[in-house]
């Protein structure tokens, strides 16, 4: 210890990228103050520090759930019967922006935009496409939309009910988180009120209906993407999902009836033991915050479940084949902090959406981690380091901090109202770029190590007439439909809008079965909650 | 035009389409803003009409783009379209965001320049805003 002290060190960090202060080194000291059942404890077991399962992987490995969509409904059908084929467990779907915005293929708003950044859904025709085939009482679908989410949801059920299945058979995710937009994605329609106002009808619905579904889920992922810090990442999300049992609650649902379903979707970027500690520190917050403040019950209700995608920000544009690497590593940190799914990203990601070569890479490199590192074979390896239980402590520590300054503010919708996330999360995507280029943090490609070379990768192009033919199906959609049922559904639903203590879900199901569109149900909201618009950020 | 050397570039700072993706755009507003210039941000989901008008109506010197979504080659031509149904065609247009190389050629001919991908540094940008400024603007 004395000549740890005493030798000199090469310049750099003594802080990690959460401003978190670290030692040279961690022993026994840092952690003497832990009482081990308290804090640590069994996996399976209360505060869920190692896990939320008690066998974890080697009772069953994580869902491999590899994010796909793009183009029309057909293009997409293919890429995942593909994708199931090369042994991935459950489907994942990304909706293009104009879909995510709750405008249909053919709205002025759509010009340039269909099924860029994901499929194009407008109607209750193009799920039908989208699932052709596929056993959805066998597999898990995650859906990744927020304000449409309820509309999408209604046509996932309506497509299961001509697959004749009972809707509680049905497993799946629907992101639905739009605190998280608000912050971070930025993809909402109307304001935060209207919109949590909807999302309180569907848990309520689900929790009626739907013993399987996971309705919400509370998402980091998207704020560590427009820039914050792990730490921020774990504070609002988790500063969101006690909005979500708030709002369960003002419903009149009982804590240990829904809370179990919600679940969390985190980010992994490369900063290694802290992404491990924030996935524990997660666990360990949520279950004590549910217990003793919450007062559930219900073991079930304590558990944070977790999707972790790879970091996209943490790809880059230059010397694209190192991506590969970056995601092995995330990954590698995702299973180690006790993942319950995890998407990997591909290396051609900074670029465009993935070719499906590179899909399948990203997919191997899950693979090659579950059959060939053995970091499967024993639960929560890590536990016990020096070093990273004390900064699953430190990241407990400060989250609570950021929690209190929240509570402050008012609660997380003021918080949101008032821009400050918001910036708390674009002050830090600034000065993590001042440190780049001063030098200060280095990434290989980008400004160490560069190479002008011209791009080794082939990309994957949208085929533009996507758009047109998604205009045409619409068209042929709209012609055959009875329009006189549409119109008195949409009715329904206005009037549903209109008075907050009826649950608007069972209109939407209906609106949604008469194939009216995703544009025409959104629209029918704004006429009643009217638009967003986001307080200054500068 | 003479440019007084106390003058400051006007930038605005736009996302013309249906994309969220705002870290870069947010960077960008705090770098130039840093960098001297007056600096102001067009928010969300604003139309190419929208921004073009505002670039009007604010009287800037340059319409900073940033689409990361692939709509780059509609969002970016259309606001140049619209500068020029304006007699605005003198407004300087630098754009941003994941565009592929051949792209980047097509959008120069739309007098789009820059077009910087991602890892670009923002000494980098800022640079090339200001001598397009000197050399077409002040001249």
């Amino acid at each position: 210890m004395d000549r740890t002290r005493s030798s000199p060190e090469r310049p750099g960090y003594i802080e990690n990228p959460s401003g978190i202060p670290l030692q040279r080194l961690y022993t026994p000291l840092d952690i003497a103050h832990e009482d081990y059942l308290m804090q640590i404890g069994y996996p399976g077991e209360y505060p869920y520090t190692r896990g939320v399962y008690p066998t974890m992987y080697r009772g069953r490995l994580w869902t491999m759930r590899m994010f796909s969509g793009f183009g029309t409904p057909d293009d997409t059908n293919a890429r995942i019967k593909y994708l199931l084929k090369q042994g991935e467990t459950g489907l994942s779907i990304a909706f293009d922006m104009p879909t995510l915005y709750g405008f249909d293929a053919d709205h002025e708003r759509a010009e340039g935009e269909v099924g860029k950044c994901g499929v194009s859904v407008s109607s209750l025709s193009d799920m039908e496409i989208l699932f052709d085939g596929i056993p959805l009482d066998e597999v898990s679908t995650s859906m990744t939309i927020n304000a449409p989410a309820s509309v999408i949801t209604c046509m996932y059920l309506a497509v299961a009910e001509k697959h004749a299945l009972s809707p509680s058979v049905l497993r799946g995710t629907v992101q639905t988180d739009i605190l998280k937009e608000y912050a971070a994605q930025k993809e909402w329609v109307y304001p935060p009120e209207a919109h949590l106002r909807i999302i309180r009808d569907m848990m309520v619905y689900s929790t009626k209906h739907l013993p399987q579904w996971n309705y919400v889920s509370v998402s980091g992922y998207h704020i560590r993407e427009a820039g914050s810090s792990a730490l921020q990442e774990l504070s609002f999300t988790l500063a969101d999902g006690f909005a979500y049992l708030d709002l369960g609650l003002e419903a009149g649902l009982k804590v240990d009836d829904f809370a179990p379903r919600l679940s969390f979707f985190f980010n992994c970027g490369m900063d290694f033991f802290e992404e491990i500690a924030k996935f524990r520190a997660a666990r360990r917050i949520w279950s004590k915050v549910v217990k003793e403040k919450y007062r559930a019950k219900n073991p079930k209700s304590m558990l944070l479940r977790f999707h972790t995608q790879t970091s996209g920000v943490s790809l880059t544009w230059q010397q694209p084949l190192n991506n590969i690497v970056r995601t092995a590593i995330e990954a590698l940190a995702a299973v180690l902090g006790g993942t319950q799914s995890l998407h990997t990203n591909a290396y051609d990601e900074a670029w465009a959406l993935p070719t499906k070569e590179a899909a399948v890479v990203a997919l191997r490199t899950q693979q090659i981690i579950a059959e060939e590192t053995g970091v499967v074979d024993v639960i929560d390896p890590l536990g016990g380091s020096y070093y990273l239980e004390w900064l699953t402590d430190e990241m407990e520590k400060r989250t609570y901090e950021y929690l209190a300054k929240i509570e402050e503010i008012g609660g997380i919708l003021q918080a949101l109202k008032t821009g400050y996330i918001q910036k708390e999360i674009a002050d830090t995507a600034y000065k993590y770029q001042r440190q780049m280029e001063h030098g200060h943090k280095l990434v290989i490609g980008v400004n160490a190590q560069v190479m002008n070379e011209p791009s080794p990768i082939s990309t994957l192009r949208i085929d533009e007439n996507a758009r047109l033919k998604q205009i045409e199906r619409l068209r042929q959609v709209k012609k055959s439909r009875d329009s006189k049922k549409v119109e008195l559904a949409l009715d329904e639903l206005l009037q549903s809008f209109r008075n907050p203590d009826s649950n608007c879900i069972y209109p939407m199901l209906k609106a949604v079965k008469a194939y009216a569109t995703l544009g025409e149900i959104v629209e029918i909201g704004r006429q009643v909650f009217g638009e967003w618009n986001e307080p200054s950020l500068l | 035009m003479r440019a007084a050397p106390e003058r400051r570039i006007r930038v605005l700072v736009a996302k013309p389409g249906l994309d969220g993706h705002d870290r870069g755009a947010l960077v960008l507003c705090r770098a130039l803003r840093d960098a001297g210039m007056e600096v102001i941000y067009a928010g969300l989901l604003a139309s190419p009409v929208h921004v073009a008008r505002m670039a009007v109506d604010e009287d800037v010197d340059v319409v900073a783009l940033s689409l990361l979504n692939g709509a780059h080659m509609t969002a970016f031509a259309k606001v140049a379209n619209e500068l020029k149904e304006r007699g605005a065609a003198d407004i300087l247009l630098v754009g941003g965001g994941i565009i592929p190389e051949d792209d980047k050629l097509r959008l120069e001919r739309f007098g789009i320049s820059g077009n910087f991908g991602p890892g670009t540094p923002l000494r980098t940008i800022i640079d090339h805003i200001q001598q397009r400024v000197r050399k077409e603007r002040w001249k």
